[in-house]
């Protein structure tokens, strides 16, 4: 089922939650809502849930208005951030919920709802945890338990909040690759909520990058990352170093006095030499180096004080035979300009 | 230094709780257990038992649908004016219970805002037994809705807008996962609730009239006898109030045992699935 979100406005008293917010999510996709703490993406999803209503907008399900319909009526699943999961069942009961409530001509019987349950545990890999209580489980098991629970009423679409924000790093990346295979298997539209950009570009289909009640940018997660539109998207998906510059027949000069332009280089895109090298170079100190894991971290700071991150693969670390405090020069291979007007 | 304050303690506790409650007892049976149920089988006090329960059967129900509404409408929604409700809730904590009862008696009594109304249809309130029940009403009011505010309160609405999403109806939510995580403050509430309306003398005292056999619950014919040097009567009164205040802490016990109960028993399953 595809979702069609227009012109939506919600604020909490003085509060603008968010702005004239339109988002298109095709059938079938898995869709991040990407953005700082703040930006609104947890609103947009309870209003897609019908959790929260909007003030002003429509929300469209297969382009039928269910704007005023109520979350029961959407037959949406959703996955809360803290899970929860009803403390006073089981596992086997909280995944058997959304059977046991329907309406009675619709309520499958006993034998039915247990083999589905069953078939759920069998998904997120709990059989044997069937009889026990929310309290009894890890934070993963607990997510899983939330998502079968979510599953049983077989929705249309499924909305996730930050699904792993309370996960230890670990189970989080191992989660996230499971909601992956689980997504291509069920093949249900969904959209999940994240601050964290790794797992929005490696989860999902399409990212929308939102900031302070608006949309930045939608884009696969290639677009976003490699052709950002603004400076927060720029700045929000992954390091990134800023310096002002101007330009001059289309070469951008990095330049601390130079107004007007913003610069944005990732570190991987700046390379650091022993002799300076073309026109557009600046001098720097390093100052700390990080060789551990594949590539090797190193900050820097520029002859006019500001530091700099600049990531090398540990071969080219390897010829350079860097050390602490020494003068270098650093060269950018790859920019990104903004107007100084658009900084965000 | 530490035993010296447990014997304080210990003292204390006998002065002022054991020793009275075994008084009441001791003075109860003072003139041997014929005179005892004799004393509560007489009419009147038969007619106050009676009044007492009827008062109580039905406050405490009403109590508890006025306790569980106000908690769950405060706990889980914002409005405006809901510190005054509140705080509207307490005024039967911070109000003197004979207060409490002129109130009744000068909305309903004979000089009172309704009381020609009331008289010209025919309504008695005041020295009857609608008067009374309702000055228990009022007294009890806040017991179960402030033992289960702070509960609802700190557990948020998450499950309950789960429930929604999985399709339950607002009524499904409330009675499959709204009252089950309260249960054990519910019941304490209704124990509390029902006790002090069984016990309450002040508001029903201004509000009763005191008419033997008639508008007299336990504890004004407690007073009555006591007034009349009838003694070991109102011993044998008092003794069944005490040993409701028995049966109300062994209850209390009974479901914060349980719940530590079923508190422990998940948290050492939970050892044993960590494995």
């Amino acid at each position: 089922m595809s979702i069609s979100v227009k012109g939506i406005r919600k604020c909490f008293g003085k509060f603008v939650a968010l702005d004239d917010v339109s988002l298109e999510i095709p059938a079938g996709q898995l869709v991040a809502l990407l953005g700082p703490s703040g930006s609104g993406k947890t609103t947009l999803l309870r209003i897609i849930a019908g959790l929260e209503f909007p003030d002003s907008g429509t929300v469209q399900f297969d382009g039928r208005d269910i704007t005023d319909r109520t979350a029961r009526e959407r037959r949406v699943g959703f996955v809360f951030q803290h899970y929860a999961l009803f403390r006073h069942m089981t596992v086997f009961e909280n995944i058997a919920f959304g059977l046991r409530v329907r309406p009675r001509q619709f309520r499958p019987t006993n034998k039915e709802a247990r083999r589905k349950v069953n078939e759920l545990l069998k998904l997120i890999q709990l059989q044997n945890q069937a009889q026990r209580y929310p309290s009894q489980l890890s934070g993963g098991q607990r997510q899983r338990v939330a998502l079968a629970r979510a599953l049983a009423v077989e929705p249309s679409i499924l909305l996730l909040d930050e699904p792993f924000g309370s996960l230890d790093a670990k189970v989080r990346l191992e989660l996230r690759r499971w909601l992956r295979e689980l997504h291509d298997k069920v093949h249900v539209t969904s959209v999940f909520v994240t601050h964290d950009q790794d797992e929005a570009l490696e989860v999902s289909d399409r990212v929308a990058v939102m900031n302070e009640g608006h949309i930045e940018q939608v884009g696969t997660p290639d677009e976003v990352y490699d052709h950002p539109v603004s400076p927060f998207v720029y700045n929000f998906l992954g390091n990134v170093n800023l310096f002002h510059g101007r330009v001059d027949n289309n070469e951008t000069y990095i330049q601390e006095s130079a107004t007007g332009h913003l610069v944005f280089v990732r570190p991987h895109c700046l390379e650091i030499t022993r002799q300076p090298r073309g026109p557009n170079h600046f001098r720097a100190t390093t100052k700390h180096i990080n060789s551990a894991g594949p590539l090797v971290k190193i900050d820097a700071v520029t002859e006019w004080g500001s530091p700099v991150h600049v990531e090398m693969s540990q071969e080219r670390f390897r010829a350079l035979e860097l050390v602490r405090d020494e003068v270098v020069f650093i060269s950018p291979k790859e920019v990104a300009i903004f107007h100084d007007h658009d900084a965000a | 230094m530490r035993w010296l304050l447990i014997a304080v303690a210990l003292m204390f506790l006998t002065v002022f709780l054991l020793m009275p409650l075994a008084v009441v007892f001791g003075s109860a049976v003072q003139k041997g257990t014929s005179f005892y149920f004799a004393s509560l089988g007489e009419p009147d006090a038969l007619a106050a038992i009676k009044l007492t329960l009827l008062a109580a059967s039905i406050a405490v129900p009403l109590n508890l649908v006025f306790g569980v509404a106000a908690a769950w409408v405060i706990g889980k929604f914002e409005f405006v004016g809901k510190s005054v409700l509140i705080t509207l809730i307490d005024v039967p904590f911070s109000v003197s219970p004979v207060v409490s009862g002129l109130i009744y008696v000068l909305l309903f009594g004979l000089q009172g805002l309704f009381g020609p109304w009331l008289i010209a249809h025919g309504v008695g309130i005041i020295f009857a037994v609608p008067g009374i029940v309702l000055a228990t009403i009022f007294v009890t009011f806040p017991f179960v809705a402030r033992e289960l505010l702070p509960m609802i309160q700190a557990q948020g609405n998450d499950e309950e807008e789960a429930a929604l999403t999985l399709g339950a109806s607002g009524w499904q939510a409330f009675c499959r996962v709204t009252l089950p995580n309260v249960k054990w403050a519910l019941t304490y509430g209704v124990i509390l609730c029902n006790a002090r309306a069984m016990g309450e003398f002040g508001a029903v005292s201004v509000v009763s009239g005191h008419i033997r056999g008639l508008t007299n619950t336990m504890p004004l014919h407690i007073e009555i006898l006591y007034n009349d040097y009838q003694f070991v009567a109102a011993f044998a009164v008092a003794s069944l109030l005490a040993l409701l205040a028995l049966a109300t802490l062994a209850v209390k016990s009974i479901a914060e045992w349980k719940a530590r109960q079923q508190l422990a028993a998940q948290a050492s399953a939970t050892e044993g699935g960590l494995r």
